[in-house]
């Protein structure tokens, strides 16, 4: 191995799959053999079999289409608000100065501790749901947008001031088509994080979604139902992270060398 | 050539703050010029002379802290489409093609369309560049780059054209070509340009004037005019005429070269 020399797509798929491999089997030794009692931790089997049963039993799709539709509600939200106002932040100092000491402060409010709260606000309906994801994820996109169009290339922006662009051209002209791969890359990583409010806000006061079911599986000590549930969130996870890299390779060809 | 002044720098310096309590840098004294109008100018000095804070205070991207530029008698109060521009940094827009590049001032104007497409055409032709319309920026050389950031700033129609040492990238016979593609525009166009470099022969094979600028602080210090025949030819580059000149220039720069090179 040198530093930064390249790896072979085969190679590399394979690795890949060979980490999954060594990782069941390693989970597979200490459960079969009864090095790790079956209370701690279901074997590799019985959580696949406990994943089918709460698929076609216990309907664990309506949970999952509940958990993501709550997840895209929440994120759609703060979207729409923040990147506006992280455009508006990078593009213009005044509002940068306005704004930012208290974006930068929000942002540090961990969005699970105001779970309780929000319960109290707005009750245990969606609602609560989408603002836990969407308190969690506001002020993370704004401040990252806001980072990202302050960087705007400076000789871009004199080139189009040269060529009779108004500020208000720089803006729309320059400003946001310049920073919307870096946006959309912004939005992909966001998104990775809305799934971890999501759950927070559903193992408290909820009757449905994965982190309802994972903590009514507490309850029954089901550590493979448990285990089935992260594993589905970490898998739509990587599903919406590779799909939203495609769109994004898709959308921004211009960038890629 | 007109004797119609065209632009004109009155007394314009520039200082920048010093940085943390360092004293302030003077990057331009006062500077005082008249350009006619057609002239192709070339501002020629050493790196840190100032050259290129003229030039922007021309543009208008940096203003003077002294001193004020006015093009036909209209002070410039910052940067507007009569003054076209070429950096030496690569500035197109990466996301357009090479004919919405071009086209990116006329649609700032609000022309439609139909409008912009002929004079986009017209220009991608002068520049050579027929056939990559469609391209990105990314899939050209950094010649032809430079060719349609010219193409850019000219389709504007400015008054005048300025040009930030725009082929300093460039390999050396890459840089001989685009000499004659900009002075073959230029003998066509007729427009004032203002050319920045520190290339000694490519300031006196392109001008009419050589402005020669030299450091600490910054300021013109000689005035030379170039009588060498228009259209020129590459092989101008070999007569004893451009031989003098480029031996005249080479003295009044090496004086403050050395000057500069021993303050370190």
């Amino acid at each position: 191995m040198r530093p930064l020399e390249p790896v072979s797509q085969p190679m590399r798929i394979a690795l890949g799959i060979s980490f999954f491999v060594l990782f069941f089997t390693l989970w597979g030794a200490v459960t079969f053999s009864g090095f790790v009692p079956k209370t701690f931790l279901a074997d590799p089997i019985t959580m696949v079999q406990d994943g089918w049963l709460l698929l076609t039993k216990f309907n664990f799709a309506t949970d999952i289409g509940v958990t993501v539709w709550r997840v895209v509600g929440g994120f759609v939200l703060a979207t729409v608000v923040a990147v506006p106002i992280g455009i508006l932040m990078g593009a213009f100092k005044p509002i940068e100065a306005l704004l930012e000491p208290m974006v930068s402060f929000a942002r540090y409010l961990p969005a699970s501790a105001f779970v309780p709260l929000l319960i109290l606000w707005a009750g245990i309906g969606e609602m609560q749901k989408l603002l836990v994801i969407f308190i969690g994820s506001v002020f993370q996109i704004i401040l990252m947008v806001a980072v990202s169009v302050s960087n705007t290339r400076r000789d871009l922006v004199e080139a189009a001031y040269t060529l009779g662009s108004t500020p208000g051209g720089v803006v729309r002209r320059v400003l946001i088509p310049a920073n919307s791969p870096e946006i959309a890359e912004i939005l992909r990583l966001v998104l990775g994080w809305a799934w971890t409010y999501v759950i927070v806000a559903e193992l408290i006061g909820s009757s449905s979604g994965i982190g309802h079911m994972i903590i009514e599986s507490q309850a029954l000590m089901a550590t493979g139902q448990m285990i089935f549930g992260i594993i589905v969130i970490g898998v739509i996870g990587l599903v919406s992270d590779f799909l939203f890299k495609m769109v994004n390779r898709r959308l921004f060809a211009w960038r890629l060398a | 050539m007109s004797e119609v002044v065209q632009l004109r720098v009155e007394g314009v310096g520039r200082v920048f703050p010093g940085v943390s309590g360092r004293p302030p840098v003077t990057a331009l004294q006062p500077t005082d010029l008249a350009i006619a109008k057609n002239d192709f100018i070339t501002l020629l000095g050493p790196s840190g002379c100032g050259k290129s804070t003229l030039l922007r205070i021309i543009a208008g991207l940096d203003r003077p802290t002294s001193g004020r530029v006015l093009l036909d008698g209209k002070v410039v109060s910052g940067p507007g489409p009569d003054r076209g521009m070429v950096f030496q940094s690569y500035t197109l827009f990466p996301w357009l093609t090479v004919a919405e590049n071009i086209a990116f001032g006329l649609t700032e104007r609000g022309l439609p369309e139909a409008e912009r497409a002929p004079v986009v055409a017209e220009f991608i032709a002068k520049v050579g560049l027929r056939g990559f319309e469609n391209h990105l920026p990314k899939q050209l050389s950094g010649g032809m780059q430079q060719r349609v950031a010219i193409a850019r700033a000219l389709a504007n129609s400015p008054d005048i054209l300025l040009l930030d040492e725009p082929f300093g990238a460039l390999d050396n016979q890459t840089r001989g070509l685009m000499q004659e593609l900009l002075l073959g525009i230029w003998e066509r166009e007729r427009k004032t340009v203002i050319f920045v470099t520190h290339d000694i022969e490519e300031a006196v094979f392109m001008a009419s004037r050589v402005l020669v600028m030299t450091a600490r602080p910054g300021r013109i210090k000689a005035d030379v005019p170039v009588d060498l025949p228009y259209p020129r030819h590459y092989t101008l580059k070999t007569s004893p005429e451009f031989s003098r000149l480029k031996a005249l220039l080479t003295e009044e720069i090496r004086a403050e070269a050395v000057l500069a090179a021993n303050e370190h």
